[in-house]
Order: C-alpha cells, then sequence, then structure tokens
C-alpha cells in the first residue's frame, strides 16, 4: 500500500481531516495499480462522513450565449465563433424544467445565466421564475449568476434562494491562462459574500483545461481552503469555435484519479459529477465514480449539451443500493 | 448582456439561404458544424450529437436558436421553424 494512502487512512478516513495540496498530489500521482486502492478509500471515507444518501440535481439555462466573458472553455461566450445563439427561457418553460427535475427525484434544481454577472432583468426574471417555481414545485432552488454585488447577494437570500453556484473553474496560477476578462480573485469575492451571507457555497470546476497534475493539486487545495457546501466536478468536454475546442478530454484513470483525490481533500463536501464525465468515463468508468468519491449527479441535461437520460443515473443508484438523498434531508 | 449576438465569424451563409432541402429530402447542411453534408462523412459530427442538440438548421444553415432543458432541446430556424428531440 503506497504511504500516501496509510496517511491518508489515519488522517481522513478516521480523523476527517482532508489531504493538504502535497498529499492531493501523491494521490494523484499513483500508478494505475494503486487507483482502485484510491478510490476504495475514498469510497470508505465519503460513506463515513457523508453517508450513503446521493443528492440528485436538475440544472437549466435561464439566459443562454452571448456572454462578454471570454472563459476558454466555454461555448456561450460571445466572443468565440461558436454556433451557440442567446437565447432567454420564458417562466412557464422554467417551471415545467423544475417539474421535470423534481420527477426524477431531484431536490435541487440551480437556474444557470451566462453572463459576468445578473442585471436587474435578469434579478426580475429570475425573482418571478423562484416564485413560480415554489408556487408549483416542491424543489430546493439554487442559482448560478455569475460575480454578484452586496446587494445582490441580500437579494438572493430574500428570494430564498439556498444555494449558489459559483466556480473557481481551476486554480489560481492556472486561472489567467483560462479566463482574461474577469481575475480568480474577484470569483473568489463572490463566495466570500455568498459564504457570509448564510446561502450554502457550491464552487467547483473544470479538469482538462491544460493545467498541470500541480495544478490540478493546488485547486483542490484551494478548493478545500473554501470549504464549499457542494464541489460540481466537471471534465472538459471541448466545444466548437472555443480556444480549447481542440483540447484532448481528460483520460479516464486521470479523471478517477482526481475524483478519489478530490475527496480525500474534502471528506465532508457534497462532490457532485457535473458535465463532461459521459465523454471522460462513460457508463463503467461513471460507476466507478461514484464507488470512489462521488455523492452527488446532475442528472438529465446540461445548459448547452446533452446528458444520459436521468432513468440511467437513477437505475445505477439503485444498482449499487445508493439511496437517492429526500427533500426533508435537505430542509 | 447582448441578446441574439451572432458570431463574428463562422461558416458563410449560402446565397440562397432558405432554399429547400436537397433532392430527395435529404439535408444539405450538417446540423453539427454547419459544413455542407456532401463534403465530408460527418462521422465525428453523427457521434458527438449523441450529446448535443443539433446547431444548425440542416436545410438552410442558419444558426437556430436552441433551448436545452433537463429533459429535452428544442431548436427553432427563423425559416424552417422548430425541431425537438
Ligand atoms: S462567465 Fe460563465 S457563461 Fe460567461 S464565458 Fe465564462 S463560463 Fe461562459
Ligand atoms: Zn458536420
Ligand atoms: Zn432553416
Amino acid at each position: 500500500m503506497p504511504e500516501i494512502l496509510d496517511q491518508a487512512r489515519t488522517q481522513v478516513l478516521e480523523n476527517g481531516v482532508g489531504l493538504d495540496e502535497a498529499g492531493v498530489l501523491a494521490v494523484l500521482n499513483l500508478p494505475d495499480e494503486h487507483v482502485p486502492a484510491a478510490l476504495q478509500l475514498a469510497h470508505e471515507v465519503r460513506m463515513r462522513w457523508c453517508g450513503p444518501e446521493v443528492e440528485v440535481e436538475g440544472i437549466v439555462s435561464l439566459k443562454t450565449g452571448g456572454c462578454p466573458e471570454d472563459c476558454h472553455f466555454c461555448s456561450q461566450s460571445g466572443l468565440f465563433t461558436s454556433p451557440v445563439r442567446s437565447v432567454w427561457l420564458d417562466i412557464p418553460a422554467l417551471v415545467e424544467a423544475a417539474k421535470q427535475t423534481a420527477a426524477t427525484g431531484a431536490t435541487e434544481f440551480c437556474i444557470v445565466a451566462a453572463v459576468r454577472g445578473p442585471d436587474a432583468r435578469l434579478m426580475k426574471q429570475l425573482r418571478e421564475g423562484v416564485d413560480a417555481i415554489r408556487a408549483e414545485v416542491d424543489i430546493q432552488v439554487a442559482a448560478s449568476l455569475g460575480m454578484l454585488t452586496q446587494e445582490q447577494v441580500d437579494e438572493l437570500v430574500e428570494m430564498g434562494v439556498h444555494r449558489y453556484n459559483h466556480n473557481l473553474e481551476t486554480c489560481r496560477s492556472y486561472f489567467p491562462n483560462v479566463v482574461t476578462t474577469h481575475s480568480w480573485e474577484e470569483r473568489w469575492e463572490t463566495l466570500t459574500m455568498v459564504r457570509a451571507s448564510g446561502m450554502e457555497v457550491c464552487c467547483g470546476g473544470i479538469l482538462g483545461l491544460g493545467e498541470t497534475v500541480e495544478q490540478r493539486a493546488e485547486f483542490a487545495a484551494q478548493l478545500a481552503a473554501l470549504d464549499p457546501h457542494e464541489v460540481p466536478l466537471n471534465f472538459l468536454n471541448p466545444r466548437p469555435g472555443t480556444p480549447l475546442a481542440d483540447r484532448p478530454v481528460v483520460e479516464g484513470r486521470d479523471a478517477l484519479r482526481a475524483i478519489a483525490a478530490f475527496r480525500l481533500a474534502m471528506p465532508r463536501t457534497i462532490l457532485r459529477y457535473a458535465g463532461g464525465r459521459e465523454l471522460t468515463l462513460g457508463d463503467l468508468g461513471t460507476r466507478d465514480g461514484l464507488l470512489g468519491g462521488i455523492n452527488a449527479v446532475i442528472v438529465g441535461n446540461y445548459l448547452t449539451t446533452l446528458g444520459r437520460p436521468a432513468t440511467d443515473d437513477l437505475k445505477l443508484l439503485d444498482d449499487l443500493k445508493m439511496p437517492v438523498k429526500a427533500l426533508s434531508a435537505t430542509l | 448582456m447582448t441578446e441574439l449576438v451572432e458570431p463574428a465569424a463562422g461558416p458563410p451563409r449560402p446565397r440562397d439561404a432558405g432554399a429547400p432541402v436537397g433532392p430527395g429530402g435529404a439535408p444539405c447542411w450538417c446540423d453539427r458544424c454547419g459544413e455542407s453534408v456532401a463534403a465530408g462523412p460527418h462521422e465525428a459530427c453523427a457521434a458527438a450529437r449523441a450529446l448535443e442538440p443539433p446547431r444548425w438548421c440542416a436545410s438552410c444553415r442558419r444558426r437556430m436558436k436552441v433551448q436545452v432543458l433537463p429533459s429535452g432541446w428544442s431548436a427553432v430556424c427563423v425559416e424552417h421553424g422548430e425541431i425537438r428531440g
């Protein structure tokens, strides 16, 4: 057994203290033959500190495309020659999307907008949408609207948005290679305000942007320092027209290493499968990740791309005897 | 926040945008990459489409307004109307 896994067994599994950056790097550098042991340990950590429940979420894009920012992985930036056109979702369609999501047994519904930060029109649309959903659907509403002012944070709390997603996307040292129109520190500022407001913090990122293994470890350590309630883990799905269109997808084995390492860095967080898993991991890898530290999934489609049918994921959870977290457990 | 931003560049539109589909009703344009169907096999596009909605109208090569929802999608061409999946 590699020394780092022995250390993690005591430190993380028994004492609930996450690995530091050096420890995460050691896990990310484990030879292939030790990856199953790392996943097994990460699974034990998840079961011990989070339990067997899996949190199921659906997401929808309230405002798609035409974003003024230049995140190099994103097909919704208006600065690239992506074929994604700008479009707004109306309130009845938003409520219908929330209903579809709730029908899968999901407890979370995240409303997302492709913006630098919300303007008055978007906040108004969101307020109407949240009110309409709350009147008709039994589900927790989360939001992801980019960078916020303190006034907007307060408004979201008052609307009843219980969790706010704002991804750091990658580690601080690599961020300027991926985004030039705003800084990692600006994102951090929004996260700090969200945390102070009492909303739950959801913050993750994308692996496979061209970062080194060392930078992946740096990212895990920076997320652990933030201590988010939830960490969505995406794997790059290279989008036509974006600067990262020709990047290779993350190898399945490296994705699994990262899942184990991020779990060992953050024993108590909700570690969620987000975009790109279908491409990077396929069906078999998806199962391996759920048995290797993942305890939440986005079901159904993403914002501009499609996912597996929700029924496939729900069947997999059933096969694995992992109960879907009930709404009563989240309130 | 800007609505309906056309990309600065991208495949040029055919002069007869809005023309009907090709002989026998076959689509003229790949709905994923927007290039001519006749120009290549588009096998990679077809594979990618398993996890993507269409982006280009197969009849006229206009970029469609696409809305992805948790359990489906809709794509609207201003000339040829809406398709759903
Ligand atoms: S801010 Fe969000 S929507 Fe805009 S380009 Fe970046 S990732 Fe895409
Ligand atoms: Zn094509
Ligand atoms: Zn058309």
